[in-house]
């Protein structure tokens, strides 16, 4: 829970200096949160590749790693169904369109704008950012009262990058693999999910 | 490209495993890299108009998503951890 709010209050740190204008250009122009994130994923390399434990797990769970992509959909999809009357600007598909960009913004919100209009679009971009975002700030959280898997499932198809680091530091580096095969099988299924789902 | 840049890190980290004061580095390095990447985050966000601007209507609809797609991911994945994964940690 400390942790939680240590990063929330970065996050927010870094949003108020972002509409207050103050930040240098420099940083907008070198694009240095993307070399951080390489910085990240590389240390988040080195120390999973240097604990024992987190290739062990590639033996002891085999084929049932498969079953944590599949709950993410099911979970997400199923989910987004049944809030979708509770929405007046969205429908069934367009609301499990939007649940099945799996926190991947910068691709689903291009398919689902060229698909279904610029107003989805926004919605579907805003929507996976903040998966990504919940998933940053509150890990530590969910894995106290969901168990090690929970932040995997949440961070959807960025399991494998951006919230990589932070599934590793909080659920441990046996979760590591679980998180990168996750990552990269929702990725892939993106595109063909959320095309499939708008021509329902 | 993070692929690539993960395998090269694995690959160090094989090659490290046995210095353990370095690793316990690389373990308190990556926390303090967590908050520097929120931090820029939160200046990308808080300076891009677009997303500032759609925030008050489009906002609720797309958070109103976001909560109930993960209400259903973290019980599902709570579950699954509780029967198919717990066990398997020791």
């Amino acid at each position: 829970m400390k942790n939680s709010i240590i990063i929330l209050t970065f996050f927010i740190i870094g949003i108020l200096l972002g509409t207050s204008g103050l930040q240098s250009q420099f940083l907008i122009e070198t694009d240095l949160s993307l070399y951080a994130l390489y910085f990240l994923i590389l240390l988040v390399g080195v120390s999973i590749g240097a604990d024992r434990k987190s290739w062990q797990i590639l033996w002891k769970a085999k084929l049932r790693i498969l079953l944590v992509p599949l709950t993410t959909i099911l979970g997400t999809l199923i989910a987004c169904a049944l809030i979708s009357p509770l929405l007046e600007n969205v429908g069934l598909k367009e609301s499990l369109a939007i649940g099945s960009g799996f926190g991947y913004y910068s691709l689903s919100s291009i398919i689902i704008t060229q698909k279904a209009g610029e107003f989805l679009g926004v919605i579907a971009l805003l929507a996976n950012i903040i998966r990504e975002l919940i998933t940053l700030l509150f890990t530590p959280f969910m894995v106290k009262f969901f168990g090690k898997i929970a932040p995997i499932s949440a961070g959807g198809a960025t399991s494998m990058d951006t919230t990589l680091p932070i599934i590793t530091r909080f659920s441990g580096h046996q979760y590591a693999f679980i998180a990168i095969v996750h990552g990269t099988i929702l990725t892939i299924l993106v595109p063909i999910l959320v095309n499939f789902t708008l021509s329902l | 490209m993070v692929i690539l840049i993960l395998i090269v890190g694995l690959i160090i980290g094989w090659g490290i495993h046995q210095n353990q004061k370095l690793v316990t580095l690389i373990n308190k390095l990556i926390i303090y890299a967590i908050y520097l990447l929120l931090f820029l985050l939160g200046i990308s966000v808080g300076s891009n108009s677009v997303i500032m601007n759609s925030l008050p209507t489009l906002g609720i609809t797309a958070l109103l998503l976001t909560l109930a797609g993960l209400a259903g991911s973290l019980l599902l994945a709570w579950l699954l951890y509780k029967f198919f994964f717990q066990d398997y940690e020791k």
